[in-house]
């Protein structure tokens, strides 16, 4: 099941698959730098509750193709629809507020060096005016232990490991309880052990949030765990689409060599 | 050999047609695009310190890193500023037999230049560099993007409080220094001779003007402005990696004081004119 630039919506084994509707809507977004095109005409629909993984070489694009769902670079040219808003189009304020419905799990975690885990994970909650003191303090607590560190609150981003830092960073992602999850590769620079702890844990997070996710990875184990469906990036655009199964089995010996 | 000499003469030639000229304003376009961008990133400073929300718990916490923390370095500082002016014209004043002249002589020069000039090159080293390192590596390390994509405007957040705060701590740590350089010449005042301290603060408060204190302190917000302005806008601009960490501290730092020693020449003049 391969083909290019599709307007991808798959039959897997996706939950809520009844009440289905598209989370994200990405059509023919391209970014360049200079002559670097980058992507070119990238479209992709999510449905609620999916986990697609996004493979590709290194430089294929994918980082960019997630920075831009978020705005934190400007695509050149296409629409995105997050959550039923046409964030391209959005003023920062707006803009800030679909975020906040939105996790973002970067590739080295980007824990706030200056601060300790619990300030951390308290960030996001800042302008949660509902909330007191004591409610944010088991917000936290519950958080810390839903990653399996129920003790790491005191100390600071330089005492942790890379897994360590990799769940803190899972933590505070879902602290605002998201309905997008984004990870941009959520297991580089990691033992393959921890790696496969942080996918199960990825996959746990989906389940218990209900959360539709999109993962960055190049770690084949990774986006075994997880995916619900797959999408490979060649040269900025989708060139292979379907399941961890049928990409596997893939005649195409390009995408079969993720596999091997 | 000969055929070295047939190679190397269209080169000359080539090179001859080709050289560039030996003014060029294409030289200077990196300066004027970077003096661009640090102004409209003043610019976005002054739109974004009045649009609230406000961020007054973080204004706070950078307040007390930038100026309480660097209380005890500014007092050493100012202390060996006030006891080293004392010792060193002594003996010029004794000469002439002006030594009751000191502590006068002190006080205008500590509190019209050296305090504020020394205080914010002190400053420049010390927190400029801090701000730009901390910047920059919290760009490299993606933490401005997570702040952004956790619905926080990360320029607020981080440029608008570390301006502020330097604009306001400075002149806080000016005023500090320029008390202990007047303990320091005191002091200084007493290795070789007696005098007692109601009389030394006396001559000091006596012979300082209102047109001594207000364009210092006025000058002094504007290093603490430029201190913050400068080193924010490199940090938060660094590229480069782990290199630009490094990088932006310096260019913080040097920029920082240039910026001083400019604001200052700038300010000595206004002075003089208005109180011709």
């Amino acid at each position: 099941m391969e083909h290019k630039q599709t307007d991808i919506s798959t039959d897997t084994d996706v939950p809520n698959k009844t009440e289905a509707a598209f989370i994200v809507e990405i059509k023919n977004l391209s970014k360049s730098f200079g002559e670097n095109h980058v992507l070119t005409d990238i479209s992709i629909n999510i449905k609620k509750g999916e986990n697609l993984v996004v493979l590709g070489k290194s430089g294929s694009g994918k980082s960019v193709l997630i920075k831009c769902l978020v705005r934190l670079m400007d695509a050149d040219k296409g629409s995105i629809h997050l959550l039923g808003n046409d964030i391209t189009h959005l003023k920062d304020g707006a803009l800030n507020e679909v975020r906040k419905n939105i996790g973002f799990l970067f590739q080295s975690a980007a824990l706030y060096d200056s601060m300790t885990v619990n300030e951390n994970l308290k960030f996001p909650l800042r302008d949660i005016k509902d909330k007191t003191n004591t409610e944010i303090d088991t917000l936290v607590k519950e958080s810390l232990e839903s990653v399996g560190l129920p003790d790491a609150g005191s100390l600071m981003p330089s005492e942790l490991s890379g897994g360590m830092r990799k769940r803190i960073g899972l933590a505070r992602t879902m602290i605002l309880k998201p309905e997008l999850m984004l990870y941009d590769e959520p297991t580089t620079g990691l033992d393959p052990i921890t790696s496969k702890e942080i996918s199960k844990l990825i996959l746990e997070v989906q389940k218990k949030l209900q959360t539709t996710s999109i993962i960055i990875t190049h770690d084949i184990e990774c986006a075994r765990i997880t995916a619900n469906r797959m999408i490979i990036i060649k040269d900025g655009v989708c060139a292979a689409e379907g399941t961890y199964k049928e990409l596997a089995q893939s005649e195409d010996e390009w995408v079969r060599s993720f596999f091997e | 050999m000969s055929k070295n000499k047939s190679i190397s003469v269209p080169i000359v030639a080539e090179d001859a047609k080709t050289a560039a000229p030996l003014f060029s304003f294409h030289k200077f376009d990196g300066f004027f695009l970077e003096l661009g961008e640090l102004t409209r990133f003043a610019g976005n400073f002054f739109i974004s310190v009045i649009k609230p929300p406000y961020e007054f718990r973080e204004l706070m916490k950078q307040c007390f890193l930038i100026g309480y923390q660097s209380l005890s370095l500014v007092a050493i500082t100012g202390f060996i500023m006030g006891l080293v002016l004392t010792i060193q014209t002594r003996p010029t004043l004794a000469r002439f037999g002006a030594e009751s002249w000191i502590p006068g002589m002190i006080a205008v020069s500590i509190v019209r230049e050296i305090g504020p000039v020394i205080t914010a090159l002190i400053c420049a080293g010390k927190v400029g560099s801090g701000i730009g390192a901390e910047l920059a590596s919290m760009k490299v390390t993606e933490q401005i993007d997570a702040m952004e994509v956790s619905g926080t405007n990360p320029f607020k957040y981080i440029v608008v409080t570390r301006i502020l705060a330097t604009t306001m701590m400075i002149p806080v740590l000016v005023v500090f220094a320029d008390f202990v350089s007047f303990i320091g010449g005191y002091l200084g005042v007493n290795i070789l001779g007696d005098v007692g301290l109601r009389f030394f603060f006396t001559q000091i408060f006596d012979k300082l003007e209102y047109n001594d204190l207000l364009p210092a302190m006025l000058k002094t917000v504007f290093f603490g402005f430029s201190i913050g302005l400068v080193s924010t806008f490199k940090g938060y601009n660094s590229s480069k990696g782990t290199e630009g960490v490094g990088l932006s501290a310096n260019a913080a730092v040097v920029l920082s004081s240039l910026c001083i020693f400019i604001i200052d020449a700038i300010a000595v003049q206004l002075t003089s004119l208005l109180t011709k």
